[in-house]
């Protein structure tokens, strides 16, 4: 495929879930898929959260609330310098000091970035660990860096890899640029900029790590249970069946949590030393600077297009920069999203003395977004043309710009028609900027496109206890994304019982296997490995009880708590009465299964910004917002609601304050804390409409269901920068558009 | 009196920080060395605080009343967690910038991680915990389930105590009332839309 190729130019190790994607991709379907066509009387609607109660009675265990008896607090030491040489280290101070119970040395050799993990120690509190860190003598080389790609760009910069500083990390083409721009009525060529953006979870990565025996016990605050324990069997070197990894709930992941982390085999490590459980908390310091981040994105984008708006081909470079790791591909968006035969793309990494990035919400797609969609409304209005008409000139039903397999489901059209009637974007200025007056008022809009589907081979298993008690359990997590209530509901529905009926199991590398929450990914693995198992359930409860009635299996229906015969309603049986009757646990196995090769899926959504701009202070204010969105059958309205509020309130934050700022002398982060590093608050956040275009995809999975998790956080940040435009006449093509670079673009358009 | 404690509360001061060190068997005698401390040159050996000693306070915590032990240098925040178990309130910053910590004394919403524990001697503090009365969750509570108020949930708790203090004074809010009743917590799901039409859904419960 396509996509496998175009991924594989992607070299990114900390991109698990797209490693996991180009296995899957070319796997034959478990199960002929064939999305249900009925509607469901649970799914899809408003279904409030199952573990409610326990989160708003502060009654939710998230792993900062572990505490285990005898256990000890590590802390970790982490490299001042942006590079250097360890040249010797010293624990013997720290060790000594009473309450210490391990002290570990974990890394030699050179240190790449302010914040690196050099050792960690343990003590019976946590003022006595920070009190050792102290006592650790560590001599260092200072050696030269560059924390900044501009920097590290430059003609003799230090290397950071012992290799050049600038590395291609994408080669794409199709068709013939260089003839369609000869040919083209207009050309036109822009570059866009985004920050270094911080995840800031709202729970600061942790892990406690307990032994018994040579078993190892880890509650995680991660995003993929079964990921941290295949990583901890390799980075101890034992078998990851003597692992057991448990997340019960987690404060926030975004991306940064996807992978085993550093800490995590400290405090392995520290605990086993000790022995004695040791919990690691980072603080919100090291969360700024050690667990990583959304890399920046340097992107050019040259069009030609027809005098109609047709576009006839695109070229797209982009320099990104990921700290010691590589940074993000961004080209997605543009080589798949319009009808554009003719494309090249080509992007490199810059390698710099920070620490490497992660994937964030939507990797690469953000920032590739914010530059198409920022383009097309320049585009437009170079044209003449209404910026939403040019899109629907260019609509593609077909992959990779119309040139490729078709898409399995678009409603990207509806999510167009819908979103513009509901903002009413006959409001926006026709000609950007035309308003006066000191407060402007303009409206933007921007596409998403994602990819969102399930993983082959995620599993769940359906319990029925004797008592007709029902288990749902699937070793996924719940990432604040509404995993727990849907498995409730989905087992429910077809069980005929309602979701508080169903006791969902989950967090546990001991339970079934399911993949990382990552990548939107969740929802369409773990929802139609819970149907598979429910169906095979509820098969066998209508079998048991058409022997009863005397007829055949497809003569009785499932409903209400009860088994009744379709013909002769009289004839029925409690759901529980006839488990209780059998006297027999019983365990049904389900799977999610693979999906036809020959077409593309993927998830798509329409956003619209409305914004006011003050041109005398610089400062915007997002007044509206509607978005509209296509995923494939939505599972539960109210916590798909929250997802898309979700990632817009992150996309206004980032289009407006966030940026992680380096210290060029020093090399350390200047904003490590959520004072300097501003995120938006609950003043910054406008009216929001989430809205769903609620298809059914008929070849996704048994459920026609996709992902939702990255698709809002997508457009968001595009459509506020496009409704600044609209609104002052002038794009700013830099996130965050903070008020000093809006009067500059301000200062700059009058002197044009 | 009463009144006058609460205006004093609402306009906080230095000096108010300073007279909070007063109270109880630390005098004027220990504050100054107190506040000049380094904390950076202390060398603490375990089991001997060498500078100023352990205080025994005494606190009511969600209508319990309790008598402990506290170093001078525990916050209101670490002595819940750690010597309560009462983990609802969470340590998000550390620093008094998110609300994550969020807590009531004597009715009004502090943050937890700045106030420290000797200065919560003879006060009233209300947790996340304590806000059901029995099996009844509080409105709030309650609403913020049925709106969905939360994503991950690890910043509700504070949330919900600042929105309880909201509707104490004020039983009624308007959304912008609650928007700047709410600045500051910090929600980084983004949950904030959803977050609002709890609090004012709530509003109308209230007795």
């Amino acid at each position: 495929m396509r996509k496998k190729e175009y991924l594989k130019n992607i070299e990114r190790s900390s991109l698990l879930y797209f490693e996991e994607f180009r296995d899957k991709e070319t796997q034959q379907p478990a199960v002929t898929p064939s999305a249900e066509k009925e509607r469901f009387k649970i799914i899809g609607n408003s279904v409030p959260r199952i573990e409610g109660e326990k989160i708003v009675s502060g009654q939710a265990p998230y792993t900062h609330d572990i505490q285990l008896r005898g256990m000890l607090y590590g802390k970790v030491l982490r490299s001042p310098h942006p590079c250097a040489e360890i040249v010797s280290m010293d624990l013997s101070g720290a060790a000594s000091l009473p309450g210490v119970k391990a002290a570990l040395q974990l890394k030699e050799g050179k240190v790449k970035y302010a914040g690196e993990l050099v050792a960690a120690l343990a003590a019976v509190d946590e003022n006595t660990a920070e009190e050792a860190l102290k006592l650790v003598k560590v001599e260092y080389k200072p050696l030269p860096f560059v924390v900044t790609p501009e920097k590290a760009m430059e003609e003799g910069a230090p290397q950071v890899h012992d290799q050049p500083n600038v590395r291609k990390i994408n080669d794409y083409s199709r068709g013939d640029i260089e003839k369609e721009f000869k040919e083209a009525d207009l050309v036109l060529e822009r570059t866009y900029k985004t920050a270094v953006e911080i995840h800031q979870v709202a729970e600061t990565h942790a892990s406690v790590a307990k032994w018994e025996g040579e078993n190892l016990t880890v509650w995680d605050s991660t995003q993929a249970i079964f990921g941290v324990r295949d990583g901890l069997a390799r980075a101890l070197n034992i078998p990851a069946s003597r692992i057991k990894v448990i997340k019960h709930h987690m404060g926030g992941g975004f991306g940064s949590k996807l992978g085993l982390n550093d800490y995590t085999v400290a405090a392995a490590k520290l605990a086993k030393d000790a022995g004695k459980p040791v919990k690691i908390i980072l603080s919100r310091k090291e969360n700024s600077i050690c667990v990583g981040n959304r890399p920046t994105s340097l992107q050019t984008i040259k069009a030609g297009v027809k005098k109609d708006g047709t576009l006839t081909a695109f070229s797209y470079k982009n320099y990104t920069c990921g700290g010691v790791g590589a940074g993000d591909s961004c080209a997605e968006p543009l080589v798949d999203v319009y009808k554009c035969p003719n494309v090249k793309v080509e992007e490199y990494t810059v390698f710099a003395n920070t620490v490497a990035s992660r994937p964030t919400r939507a990797p690469g797609h953000v920032q590739g977004t914010l530059a198409l969609e920022g383009f097309m409304e320049e585009l437009a209005n170079e044209l003449g043309m209404d910026p939403l008409e040019l899109r629907k000139k260019n609509y593609s039903l077909k992959s990779r710009g119309d040139t490729d397999i078709p898409y399995s489901s678009k409603g990207l059209d509806q999510c167009y028609q819908i979103g513009a009637e509901k903002i009413g974007w006959e409001r926006r200025n026709k000609k950007p900027g035309e308003g006066n007056g000191k407060l402007r008022r303009g409206l933007g809009m921007a596409s998403q496109i994602w990819w969102g589907l399930g993983r082959a081979g995620t599993q769940a298993d359906v319990r029925l206890h004797p008592d007709g008690s029902v288990e749902a359990i699937c070793g996924t997590q719940d990432i604040g994304t509404g995993t727990r209530t849907y498995i409730a509901e989905v087992a429910a529905e077809t069980l005929g019982l309602e979701p508080k009926d169903i006791m969902v199991k989950i967090g546990n590398t001991e339970y079934p296997w399911s993949g990382s929450s990552g990548g939107s990914t969740t929802t369409p693995s773990v929802a139609p490995a819970v149907r598979d198992a429910a169906l095979k359930a509820a098969d066998y409860l209508k079998n048991l009880a058409a022997k009863k009635f005397g007829v055949t299996t497809d003569q009785v229906d499932i409903e209400s708590k009860k088994l009744f015969n379709r013909n002769n309603t009289a004839q029925s049986i409690d759901f529980q009465a006839l488990i209780r009757e059998h006297r027999r646990e019983l365990v049904f196995h389900g799977e999610c299964g693979g999906r036809p090769a020959d077409y593309a899926y993927n998830t798509f959504g329409a956003h619209f910004a409305e914004v006011e701009v003050d041109v005398e202070t610089g400062k915007i204010k997002v007044v509206k917002y509607v978005a509209v969105h296509e995923s494939g059958r939505i599972m539960n309205k109210l916590t798909a609601e929250s997802q898309v509020i979700g990632g817009i309130t992150q996309g206004i934050s980032t289009a407006l304050f966030e940026e992680r700022v380096m210290d060029i002398p020093t090399g350390k982060v200047i904003n490590p804390n959520l004072r300097d590093y501003k995120i938006a608050t609950s003043m910054d956040i406008p009216e929001i409409i989430p809205l769903f275009v609620d298809m059914v995809d008929p070849r996704a999975n048994i459920l026609g269901t996709k992902g939702l998790g990255e698709p809002p956080r997508i457009p968001a940040s595009a459509a506020v920068a496009n409704a600044v435009y609209n609104a002052i006449g002038v794009h700013i093509r830099e996130i965050p558009m903070t008020p000093d670079k809006v009067l500059q673009a301000l200062k700059q358009k009058e002197v044009a | 009196m009463e009144k006058a404690r609460e205006k004093q509360r609402k306009t906080f001061t230095r000096r108010d920080f300073l007279k909070g060190f007063g109270g109880g068997a630390i005098g004027a005698a220990v504050l100054p060395k107190l506040l000049a401390q380094e904390m950076t040159s202390l060398q603490t050996r375990k089991g001997n605080i060498p500078l100023y000693s352990r205080k025994e306070i005494a606190m009511t915590v969600n209508g319990k009343q309790l008598r402990l032990v506290v170093e001078p240098r525990e916050t209101l925040l670490d002595v819940l967690r750690e010597k309560l178990n009462l983990t609802g309130t969470k340590r998000t910053c550390n620093r008094g910038e998110c609300g994550g910590c969020t807590v009531l004394l004597d009715g009004f919403p502090v943050y937890s991680c700045l106030y420290l524990a000797i200065r919560a001697d003879g006060r009233n503090i209300t947790t996340i915990e304590g806000l059901a009365s029995g099996d009844k969750l509080h409105p709030v509570q309650q609403a913020f389930i049925e709106k969905d108020g939360y994503q991950c949930g690890f910043c509700t708790p504070g949330f919900i105590m600042s929105s309880v203090a909201l509707l104490n004074t004020n039983k009624n809010p308007n959304l912008e009332e609650v928007k700047e009743a709410l600045s500051g917590n910090l929600c980084r799901c983004g949950n904030y839309t959803k977050i609002y039409e709890a609090v004012l859904t709530a509003s109308t419960r209230r007795p």
